[in-house]
């Protein structure tokens, strides 16, 4: 049975959680601004709590991303240092399946129904992709978007779906153009929850699907914000 | 007591091992230059992006190129300010949790008492106390420094760093990013005698300095012999550029030797990015010597932004029993003179 701790610090909050021996284990605080600061202390009660050594762990899942560009880096700086130190692999999980796997989590949805899942990228953009869910999973539908909210509900997998088999989750659903989106229901202030990173980790571990820290990235999906390139006059 | 040291506060990740008993055992450096002379200066998030990259395989590299390994290290220091907060955080969160997972413990250091400490790693280490002069891309500062963390600010710029204003001379001659070398190297070529720039603040006195001035005087003198495109003709770019240097190096020297005169000191230590400037050093050497005094800095590679100078800062502050709790914190703005002195003033020993 595998011993895994997750990290999230992707939005204002710090969010951490372990399994181990098939329990589960977590601690969530908001604290904006706060990351750095907090995260650490956390992990270390959390484990010496549990009496967990770092190297009892079989890996660390880290919230890989897309959020805030801070964010996702002090958590994995954090996540590389303790990996690094004792040689474990580390498991890059994406915030936003992670808040699907959330929304699955509150019993809203039903087999086959499809989830929306949206953050707010600030300068009018959102972060977003969709999930279905199925046997209990939430499956990734689409890829991951940065984009305007009001080229989302253009997107050709959400055109036929009926307002009943729809969830809409996350932060960035209130822009006007995802608030038109008909949905059975909506959760804005879902968020992504660490422990809810356990059971991608989990599966990701079985399948081999790890990295050594020194290769493991965020993903910040914002790789081309219109940073002015120099003219050089000769 | 080995000190594994991490500098990530701007644009080069540097990473570096220092033995107190045995001195430097290795050290990397990964400079970001190429991507950020594309923009023609620092882009915050793409220097931050960086960091996460390199750090790790740098520290893999260091081990490897000393022959030890993570279990050999006895404690980790970081840069935690001033700089880039986005920059620093990286440095600093990856140290910290090392230095838990090794058990080991941490320091957080003071980038500009890394730049003046960065001479100490030489063969021939100033020793205590002497006048520092700080030449970075972001500070100009003279320091009076009794011991480690025993520094009392003597003067410092009220505008422009001497970097920031070799950076932006550099610019305005269509010179690539960093411009400190670039304009040094354009300068051979110079002719001293064609153009005099302003030398600021040097009939006031006080060990202020004032760079703004002059750049705009190079502004002027740029756009006075302008060519169609823009630009100076080759010959009077070069010329602009010796006169430019040799005026801010004047500043630098005239209140260098100011400063010692103040305090009776006979060392000056310089250090930073621009202590690099072979005119510079030249110039000091010259002046100093005539006043019974020496001037001591780092070798080229450990001027500009480096992880060898914070590996050895921290190292020494280690030793005096200094200790980072597991929350971490940087400081962007953090001026010099807030430091904890340390009690133990202990000449530094010879490095040969
Ligand atoms: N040979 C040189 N002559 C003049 N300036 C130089 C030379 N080499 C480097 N510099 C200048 O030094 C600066 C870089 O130094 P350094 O890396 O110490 O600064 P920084 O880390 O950006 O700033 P700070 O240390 O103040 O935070 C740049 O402004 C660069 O132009
Ligand atoms: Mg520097």
């Amino acid at each position: 049975m595998s011993t895994i701790l997750a990290v999230d610090t992707s939005c204002d909050a710090c969010s951490i959680a372990l399994l181990k021996d098939g329990q589960v284990y977590a601690e969530f605080i908001q604290a904006p601004r706060q990351h750095s600061q907090r995260l650490l202390p956390m992990i270390d009660a959390l484990l010496k709590k549990h009496s967990v050594d770092l190297s009892d762990l079989d890996a660390i899942a880290y919230g890989r991303g897309p959020g805030s560009f801070t964010g996702l880096r002090i958590c994995l700086s954090v996540v590389q240092g303790l990996a690094f130190s004792v040689d474990l692999p580390v498991i890059p999980v994406s915030t936003l399946h992670t808040m699907a796997v959330g929304a699955v989590n509150t019993g809203l949805a039903k087999d086959q129904d499809l989830i929306l899942v949206a953050l707010d990228a600030r300068m009018e953009e959102v972060y977003w992709s969709l999930y279905r869910l199925q046997d209990g999973q939430a499956v990734p539908v689409t890829e991951e978007f940065v984009c305007s909210p009001s080229d989302v509900p253009g997107h050709g997998d959400l055109g036929f779906v009926a307002a009943q088999n729809l969830i809409k989750v996350g932060a960035g659903c209130h822009y006007p153009a995802l608030e038109g989106i008909d949905a059975a229901s909506e959760i804005r202030e879902l968020l992504p929850r660490a422990e809810h990173m356990l059971g991608l980790a989990q599966y990701a571990l079985k399948e081999g699907q790890v990295h050594m820290a020194e290769n493991s990235q965020p993903v910040y999906l914002r790789d081309s914000v219109a940073w002015k390139k120099r003219q050089r006059i000769r | 007591m080995r000190v594994l040291g991490i500098e990530t506060s701007c644009d080069e990740t540097g990473i570096a091992l220092y033995d107190s008993e045995k001195g430097l055992l290795g050290h990397s450096l990964f400079s970001q230059i190429a991507v950020h002379s594309e923009y023609g200066g620092v882009v915050p998030e793409l220097a931050s992006r960086d960091h996460v990259r390199k750090t790790l395989p740098l520290i893999n590299e260091v081990l490897a190129s000393s022959g030890l390994t993570k279990q050999d290290i006895d404690a980790v220091a970081y840069t935690s300010g001033p700089g880039l907060v986005g920059a620093l955080m990286v440095g600093a969160c990856i140290g910290r949790a090392l230095a838990y997972g090794w058990n080991v413990p941490a320091v957080g250091v003071h980038h500009m008492e890394g730049h003046l400490l960065a001479p100490m790693l030489e063969d021939t280490p100033p020793e205590f106390p002497f006048v520092a002069l700080l030449v970075s891309g972001g500070h100009t500062q003279l320091v009076q420094v009794d011991g480690i963390g025993h520094y009392s600010l003597l003067g410092e710029s009220l505008d422009d760093a001497a970097g920031e204003a070799f950076d932006k001379a550099a610019k305005m001659l269509d010179l690539d990013y960093p411009g400190g070398p670039q304009v040094a190297r354009l300068a051979e070529q110079g002719n001293p005698e064609r153009f005099t720039f302003p030398r600021p603040m040097v009939d006031r006195p006080g060990l202020d300095f004032s760079f703004s001035g002059l750049k705009t005087f190079t502004l002027n003198t740029v756009a006075e012999h302008a060519l169609e495109d823009g630009l100076p003709d080759d010959q009077t770019c070069a010329d602009i550029a010796c006169a430019f240097q040799e005026a801010v190096v004047d500043t630098l020297v005239i209140k260098c030797r100011r400063a010692l005169q103040q305090t009776g000191f006979k060392t000056l230590v310089i250090a930073g990015g621009v202590s690099a400037n072979t005119r510079l050093r030249e110039r000091l050497e010259a002046a100093l010597a005539k006043i019974g005094a020496k001037v001591f800095y780092a070798r080229h590679e450990f001027c500009t932004d480096n992880g060898a100078m914070i590996a050895y800062a921290g190292c020494q502050r280690l030793l005096a029993g200094q200790t980072e709790e597991l929350g971490v914190s940087v400081t962007p703005r953090w001026p010099l003179d807030t430091l904890e002195p340390l009690d133990d003033q202990a000449a530094p020993e010879s490095n040969s």
